[in-house]
């Protein structure tokens, strides 16, 4: 543990603030209990993907000024999704080269922004969580822009591997996108529900219990799809079995069990 | 000069945003293209004494489906030949590139042999030529076109018979070419250099790949297990 | 034929409810990405491979003008002629000015994407010269009169029993009984029907997968032997080729045909990769007595100098598509034009224009697979964005997604009014979708509905429950 503890910024995400605070507190339990100072500043809205990959490039510069100015002079911004964490690591410096001065501001939080579990796992150097149970076998699909653009793939199984009872079976496929893609499945719900449809009838065959990844997005429509087709499988943000938040919360379009 | 030339080749300077090249920018391309320096080669093909690379050569073109047989000198060829002509039910007359480097094998020996020395016809089922070079690194066989090394005799058998020297392996694509300007020199390029890797085949029905498709379906290289470098 | 790019939902839409099309995709998919993957496996060079290749491209993109000139007196040194061609008319024009002073009446046809991307075919026939398709997944889509579907396996859309009722449509001086039920029987009867073809043809043309500047010669990668028997047998050779295509040496080529086997089939060389040089030589026994490179830009030196430009060190090998998982589920004819998938989303719009095209660059969920099989390191995500923005600053964009995008971001940039609405949404929707925990169906969002449910919000936000719980916590 260090001695001065590390001052972190939570970028929420506009996913897991609407939908799924739990991912939000989970983080933030993931953090303190690895030693850190958390604050989540309250002027943070969105990271500006939805203007950005629309081709709304003004937006989405707009967006990121703000982003990079409610999160100055944080030691690390950490963010439960790999999107949001890819967003402000590599695109908010491409958005302003032609602004020197808002260019390195944003290469300044680039390099202070981190993925959770990637934060966890290579900035914090942990390779187990604090005492925790799941009793269930896992398998964990591979987000795109976390795994792309970040470079995460070894880090969560890692950490879920020492929680105790947990068993984690691999995903065939587990690289290939889930067909959320953000605006993608507004724009394209007929093909964006076929690639659910696909990765759904993988999952299954897995045998697992659990579906894990760290972006909510895929989540709401891996889920979305699976309780449309009747599955009994439990979907959460990792962060939730990693901080063992799963006793008291459904899962992910679940409703809690009752009695 | 065309119109459309003068247009294309100012449409490529303006977007790249100067005139016409300068002297300097010309001069360095030429070197450039004089120097013939090679890139990254892979390490597979580096560090192999030449029985390594001729191990290495039967090994890549048997994988791509050639097949290989190693005889000691010239005059086992012809068995070597026949024996792979009969084993395999195929005819026994054949159409033979004018090569010198065929010439001295001792064909008459297997008299079955019926052989003719040309250039290959649409009747033709098994041709037998010679080539310029083997490529250890993928196994592939460089030929070329020339006065006794008519191309189509590559292509319009079905059944295409190699007889190559073990000196006759290089490691790498680069010392192909290296040999090949070498042994060409002031004439160029011949017409045709072909390639070789193993017979002809198609995926395009199903993803399955059959052999055959218009090329020869066979490709079998004699390889006379020499240690003299040309 | 014209594109259908403008169409693509509704080519999706029936590309998702074709059955031999997803299961020719299943076959697709079974095949290319796992070959490919094996064949890096054994080259551990792979990726610096790639980053020499960019830099090679790169800098013959800087000095193209040079190189093609280069190219061109090499060409002509050994006897060839270079046409230069600014668009596909004139392309077209320049390949049948050859044919007619020929008096050729057939050309066979190695595969070549420029042919496609000319029309070339529909020209000669409607001026006399039959063109014949060799190469067997060309052949195959040249009798059912359709666009190639995948840019290295035309007929990849296609099950077995499909390329069987054509060949029976169109091979009809054959037994109507006899049996093709196999692929081996299928390829050999197009080989016996093709056979006949190359013999008769007095041009052969084909294209060319590079341009050499150092010794004037063109480069075609096959695996089957039509473009070789193409480009010997008939009395000239006609070499349809892209200006971008230039390569500076041999060894440069040599770099490049390492990524381009191992990324396109998975094969670390081709069956036949071909290098041509001039007509015959004077004492050659066989080969074309011409040889002709027609040259054409068609929009590449205006992808010069733009956000485009990485674009042009394309090779075309296809793997991109073959690893895209919105190609896998629609497969390349729901693109509507010659070019599908990622490099499709990049160029068709830069060639037919972004009306057109507008849906291409639009139907990607940026998962970034293809630019990591990229041998190229083409960025190509990033310049479907571009794509994007140009749509979006010309107003391209439906009325209602523009809207919807621009109310967003007034509230993105507004904290306290973001925090009230969505703090209101997360109320509102926790509570009608609460106690079932998702919505099976949800008014605006029937796209996702359809299919899917959509989990139900926790009922409070995230940044409410915090303010909240530091309240307790310091009062």
């Amino acid at each position: 543990m260090p001695d001065t503890p590390i001052r972190v910024g939570l970028f929420v995400t506009c996913l897991v603030d609407l939908f799924r605070p739990t991912v939000g507190f989970a983080a933030v339990k993931l953090l303190e209990d690895a030693g850190c100072l958390v604050e989540v500043p309250a002027r943070q809205t969105c990271c500006g993907q939805p203007a950005y990959n629309s081709g709304d490039k003004s937006d989405a510069k707009a967006i990121a000024r703000d982003a990079i100015e409610a999160f100055a002079g944080f030691d690390h911004v950490v963010v439960p999704s790999g999107s949001c964490a890819g967003m402000i690591r590599r695109h908010f410096p491409l958005l302003f080269t032609d602004e020197p001065e808002t260019r390195a501001k944003a290469e300044d939080l680039s390099r202070r922004t981190h993925e959770l579990v990637s934060f966890l796992a290579d900035v914090l150097k942990l390779d187990r969580v604090p005492e925790t149970r799941y009793a269930g076998i896992v398998t964990y699909h591979d987000a795109c822009s976390g795994l792309r653009e970040l470079g995460i793939k070894a880090q969560p199984r890692r950490l879920l591997q020492s929680v105790d009872g947990l068993r984690l079976t691999e995903l065939p496929g587990a690289e290939t996108c889930c067909g959320f893609g953000g605006t993608f499945c507004i724009k394209y719900p007929a093909i964006s529900d076929r690639m659910v449809a696909d990765k759904a009838a993988d999952i299954a065959a897995t045998g697992a219990d659990t579906l894990l990844a760290g972006d909510l997005g895929c989540l709401l429509n891996m889920a979305g799809k699976l309780t449309r087709l009747g599955s009994e499988l439990r979907v959460r943000h990792v962060a939730e079995v990693l901080a063992g938040m799963t006793e008291t919360v459904p899962p992910i379009g679940g409703v809690a069990a009752q009695g | 000069m065309s119109e459309a030339r003068e247009q294309i080749l100012g449409a490529i300077r303006r977007a790249l945003g100067r005139g016409a090249a300068d002297e300097a920018r010309r001069t360095a391309i030429a070197d450039r293209l004089a120097r013939h320096e090679h890139n990254l080669i892979p390490a597979r093909t580096q560090g192999l004494d030449p029985a390594g690379q001729v191990a290495l050569f039967v090994q890549m073109a048997e994988e791509a489906q050639a097949t290989v047989a190693r005889v000691a000198g010239a005059a086992d060829v012809p068995a070597a030949v026949a024996e792979y002509l009969s084993q395999r039910n195929l005819p026994s007359r054949l159409v033979m590139a004018p090569d010198p480097a065929l010439d001295g094998i001792p064909w008459s020996e297997r008299p079955l042999l019926e052989i003719r020395r040309g250039r290959a016809e649409d009747a033709d089922q098994v041709g037998v030529t010679a080539c310029f070079a083997g490529i250890a690194e993928t196994g592939t066989l460089m030929l070329i076109s020339g006065p006794h090394s008519p191309t189509r005799n590559n292509f319009l058998p079905d059944t295409h018979v190699v007889v190559m020297r073990g000196a006759q392996v290089v490691a790498s694509y680069e010392d192909g070419w290296t040999r090949l300007r070498a042994a060409m020199g002031e004439k160029g390029m011949p017409r045709t250099v072909n390639l070789i890797t193993g017979p002809s085949r198609t995926g395009d029905i199903e993803q399955r790949i059959e052999l055959g498709a218009h090329g020869p379906r066979r490709l079998h290289i004699v390889l006379i297990d020499d240690e003299a470098r040309p | 034929m014209q594109p259908t790019s403008h169409s693509f939902k509704e080519n999706a839409r029936q590309a998702l409810g074709d059955a031999n099309l997803q299961k020719a995709l299943k076959l697709m998919q079974s095949g290319f990405p796992a070959r490919r993957a094996a064949s890096i496996a054994r080259l551990p060079e792979f990726d610096a491979l790639r980053d020499q290749g960019k830099a090679i491209k790169d800098h013959v993109l800087e000095n193209l003008d040079v190189y093609l000139e280069t190219f061109e007196k090499n060409v002509v040194a050994q006897g060839g002629e270079v046409h230069w061609c600014r668009t596909p008319q004139e392309a077209r024009e320049a390949v049948l000015a050859i044919c007619r002073r020929l008096g050729a009446k057939t050309v066979t046809k190695g595969k070549t994407m420029i042919a496609e991307e000319i029309a070339l075919n529909d020209y000669l026939e409607a001026n006399g010269v039959t063109p014949v398709e060799t190469d067997l997944g060309e052949y195959i889509i040249q009798i059912r009169r359709e666009y190639p579907s995948h840019i290295i396996a035309p007929a990849l859309h296609l099950v077995k029993e499909q390329v069987a009722e054509s060949f029976r449509a169109t091979h009809k001086g054959l037994d109507a009984k006899r049996a093709l039920e196999d692929a081996p029987t299928l390829v050999a009867e197009a080989r016996s029907i093709l056979r006949q073809k190359f013999l008769a043809a007095d041009i052969g043309l084909t294209g060319a997968n590079f341009c050499v500047a150092e010794t004037g010669s063109t480069l075609i990668v096959t695996n089957e032997g039509n473009g070789d028997l193409t480009q010997t047998l008939p009395k000239a050779h006609i070499v349809l080729a892209s200006i971008e295509k230039l390569t500076p040496t041999l060894e440069d080529v040599s770099t490049i045909l390492r990524l381009l086997t191992r990324s396109a089939t998975g094969q670390e060389f081709s069956a036949y990769t071909t290098v041509s040089t001039g007509p015959r030589r004077a004492d050659d026994t066989d080969g074309p007595q011409e040889y002709h490179v027609v040259f054409l830009d068609n929009g590449r030196s205006a992808m010069l100098g733009t956000e485009f430009q990485d674009m042009l060190r394309c090779i075309r090998c296809g793997a991109c598509m073959n690893h895209c998982p919105v190609y896998a589920t629609v497969g390349g004819h729901a693109y509507g034009w010659v070019y599908p998938g990622p490099m499709g989303a990049v160029l068709t719009p830069t060639l037919v224009g972004i009306d057109e095209a507008g849906h291409l660059p639009n139907a990607s969920t940026f998962c970034g697979r293809c630019e990591s099989v990229c041998p190229m390191k083409i960025p190509l995500p990033q310049m479907m964005r571009h794509w994007r923005e140009r749509e979006f600053a010309q107003k391209r964009s439906p009325a209602a997604y523009r809207y919807g995008l621009a109310f967003w971001a007034f509230f993105a940039r507004r904290p306290a009014l973001y925090r009230l609405a969505i703090g209101l949404a997360a109320r509102i929707l926790g509570s009608i979708g609460g106690p079932r925990g998702r919505f099976r169906s949800l008014p605006l969002a029937g796209g996702w509905t359809q299919g899917r449910d959509l989990p139900a919000p926790e009922g409070r936000t995230f940044m409410s429950l915090w303010a909240a719980r530091r309240k307790r916590i310091s009062p």
